[in-house]
């Protein structure tokens, strides 16, 4: 089995930050892919796969953090990744 | 004092959350935790078992918070997150797999491997500064209790049952035990802990119920059956009342009653000043659902209709004939009255589809709004042709945002030509007479208000945008929130440089931001020379009732004081004041907390 892993800082843009539904998106997210997504500030590392472990990483805008994907599909779910942070998890206020 | 001394008269203050004054009797709802679990360890052939066991448990709880959800009234489908959000944490890997992993590696029961998940979880979340995210532990309890009953085999009493009227006493309410509440029967809840902001409150609100949470121990000195004063107002609660406490009461409430409902009363009749001088008073509205209530609180028309829901509800631009279909039913529900329509005012990076936007470092400052439009003619003539063909069925009026000079106005209305020059082509019918405005809210705008006035039909005044752009005050920004000031003489300036070139140019202003619901930013917006205000719908009454009271000339020469003052508090306590004089209802204690809006 190919094991790839993908590293990228990534700066989180939305107002509110990594709250409970920017949250849920990327969870959600994670569940469509087969790789796993580790979230990483200074020196603490979240499991994206959990809501709860994503919200006591305490992401708020502007904050800059660590993906680290790892499995054979890493490529495209860092890619959609992206995307949902540049789409600022189409929050609305 | 203790339950036993029965018949005693007790008050106890908490956080009035939701006014309005009740009473009747106690009806104690055991919300306690389930304190009793037993520790155990499971032999290695139990495991599978006990995994099971827990695997059931949460199943049960799962099913137990969707029926919930889906019973839920029509006016609280809104709160439904709060509940899928719980639904959520049930399988998430911190209490879920953590839980199952230390059944078979501890090799305890589950009760305590869940205890232990809920220990961890909570230590990980009161090391987060955030007060948002560190108060999201509350609902990771009140998940686990839910799942610890379904192990226990308890019954949990539903509140759905209750069906005589009376007064919910209980430590706590969850937001699933609130949407369970029989709202015909329910008078009243109130609860040891809480807050202002909890959810309990939020859908009290929604229900409008009185409600007093953060009474501490209520649970303890209320017995079963006890009768009850609930003040939702000022946050009293008196238990076992004495007859002449009762009458007190009783004589407050009907104050409050009376005063309801005489504004409502009289909400759809129009506010003219002490003077003479008729004020139209019109709604903001956002989704189709919201004009009967505009209706139901005596607006004259919808004054902002913002168009953004449409295109943010999915992943897909609306058609033109979604958007047809929609402003024509506004304009026909609304008509004979007026409703004036905003063509869009989004940022291009809510557009999740189709556009390669580089991410903005100001996005409040960015490609937004009419900027937008005119980037993208497509979806901009899309909106106008729908918003053309809508105005053929009642009465509509268009209206561009955050327009900052002429230039992009006469851009605009280039396209906005073109646009029936293609009706025209087609056969398909419009008012030609359609009125066009603009809104007031970007300070360049301001200064060439003069200018513009000369090519539109109307301004309408954002003044929410309007002081993030001139006080250079960013909205969210929590920490900045002192500096967004209503009242700022700066501001009160440009209002009256916008008004006195409408007036010189003879065409209308209004005001549609946050202050036009100001009970306290009236009296200014009318001594300027405002004379059309657009606001939240549930405002209207009590905006109504003291444009009755005021004399515009009077506050003409009052505002004469105003312009002396140079801070904005200086300003906000001669505002106040003076309003305490005009409206007396206005100073009563707790009064102005029975208006949720402000």
């Amino acid at each position: 089995m190919i094991r790839m892993e993908l590293c990228k800082k990534i700066k989180i843009m939305n107002d509110l930050g990594l709250h409970a539904r920017a949250a849920a998106r990327i969870v959600a997210l994670g569940k469509q892919h087969k790789s796993q997504l580790f979230l990483k500030k200074d020196d603490r590392e979240a499991d994206g796969s959990s809501i709860l472990s994503i919200l006591t990483l305490s992401c708020p805008k502007g904050t800059e953090i660590e993906a680290r994907i790892v499995g054979e599909d890493s490529e495209v779910f860092m890619e959609k990744l992206n995307q949902l942070l540049e789409q600022r998890f189409e929050e609305t206020i | 004092m203790t339950k036993s001394d029965i018949g005693v008269q007790k008050a106890l203050r908490g956080v009035a959350v939701s006014p309005g004054i009740v009473i009747g009797k106690a009806r104690l709802v055991d919300r306690s935790k389930v304190k009793i679990f037993y520790q155990y360890l499971i032999g290695d052939d139990q495991l599978s078992r006990e995994v099971e066991r827990f695997e059931e448990a949460t199943r049960t709880t799962e099913e137990q918070l969707n029926t919930i959800k889906n019973g839920m009234p029509e006016q609280l489908k809104g709160h439904a997150f709060i509940l899928d959000s719980h639904l959520m944490i049930i399988k998430d890997s911190m209490l879920y797999d953590a839980t199952i992993h230390r059944i078979l590696k501890e090799k305890i029961n589950a009760e305590w491997a869940l205890k232990k998940s809920l220990e961890e979880i909570r230590s990980a979340f009161i090391q987060v500064d955030d007060e948002y995210i560190s108060n999201r532990v509350n609902d990771v309890e009140n998940v686990v209790e839910r799942i610890l009953r379904n192990l226990s085999g308890d019954e949990q009493e539903s509140l759905s049952h209750i069906n005589e009227r009376v007064i919910i006493v209980a430590h706590e309410l969850s937001p699933g035990d609130t949407s369970e509440l029989n709202t015909s029967k329910v008078m009243g809840f109130i609860t040891d802990v809480g807050g202002r902001t909890s959810h309990a409150a939020i859908i009290a609100q929604a229900l409008q119920i009185p409600v007093v949470v953060g009474l501490e121990s209520a649970t303890q000195l209320v017995g079963e059956g006890d009768l009850l004063i609930v003040d939702g107002n000022s946050g009293e609660v008196v238990i076992n009342p004495d007859d002449d406490v009762i009458i007190e009461y009783q004589e407050k409430h009907l104050r409050h009653e009376k005063y309801k409902s005489s504004i409502a009363r009289i909400s759809h009749l129009p506010a003219v000043s002490l003077d003479g001088h008729p004020i139209v008073v019109k709604a903001n509205m956002e989704f189709l659902e919201e004009v009967t209530a505009a209706r139901e609180h005596g607006s004259e028309g919808i004054g902002l209709y913002r168009t953004e829901f449409l295109y943010l509800k999915s992943k897909e631009l609306p058609t033109e004939e979604e958007l047809f279909q929609d402003y024509r039913e506004v304009a026909e529900i609304i008509a004979p009255e007026p409703v004036t329509i905003r063509t869009l005012d989004l940022g291009a990076d809510k557009f999740a589809s189709g556009y390669e936007i580089d991410r903005e470092a100001n996005p409040a400052l960015g490609l937004r709004a009419i900027r937008f439009c005119l980037k993208e003619p497509e979806i901009f003539k899309r909106q106008l042709r729908a918003i053309l063909r809508a105005s053929h069925y009642g009465n509509v009026q268009l209206m561009f945002p955050m327009i900052s000079g002429l230039q992009e106005l006469l851009d605009a209305k280039e396209m906005m030509g073109q646009v029936k020059d293609d009706l025209d082509r087609e056969n398909i019918e419009y008012d030609r007479s359609i009125k066009l405005g603009i809104m007031i809210e970007v300070p360049s705008a301001v200064i060439m208000a003069e200018t513009l006035a000369n090519h539109v039909d109307f301004f309408s005044i954002g003044t929410n945008d309007l002081i993030q752009y001139a006080l250079a005050v960013d909205r969210v920004n929590e920490q900045l929130a002192y500096m967004y000031q209503p009242f700022h003489p700066a501001l009160i300036q440009m209002i009256r440089q916008v008004v006195n070139a409408a007036r010189d140019a003879g065409i209308s202003v209004s005001v549609c931001g946050e202050m036009a619901g100001d009970p306290f930013c009236v009296c200014i917006l009318l001594s300027l020379g405002i004379n059309e205000l657009s606001m939240n719908a549930r405002a209207i009454p009590i905006i109504k009732k003291i444009i009755r009271t005021i004399s515009i000339k009077e506050a003409r020469a009052d505002f004469e004081d105003i312009m002396r003052l140079s801070t904005a508090k200086e300003v906000r306590e001669h505002v106040s004041n003076r309003m305490k004089t005009l409206v007396p209802e206005l100073a009563e204690k707790g009064y102005l907390e029975g208006w949720d809006y402000l």
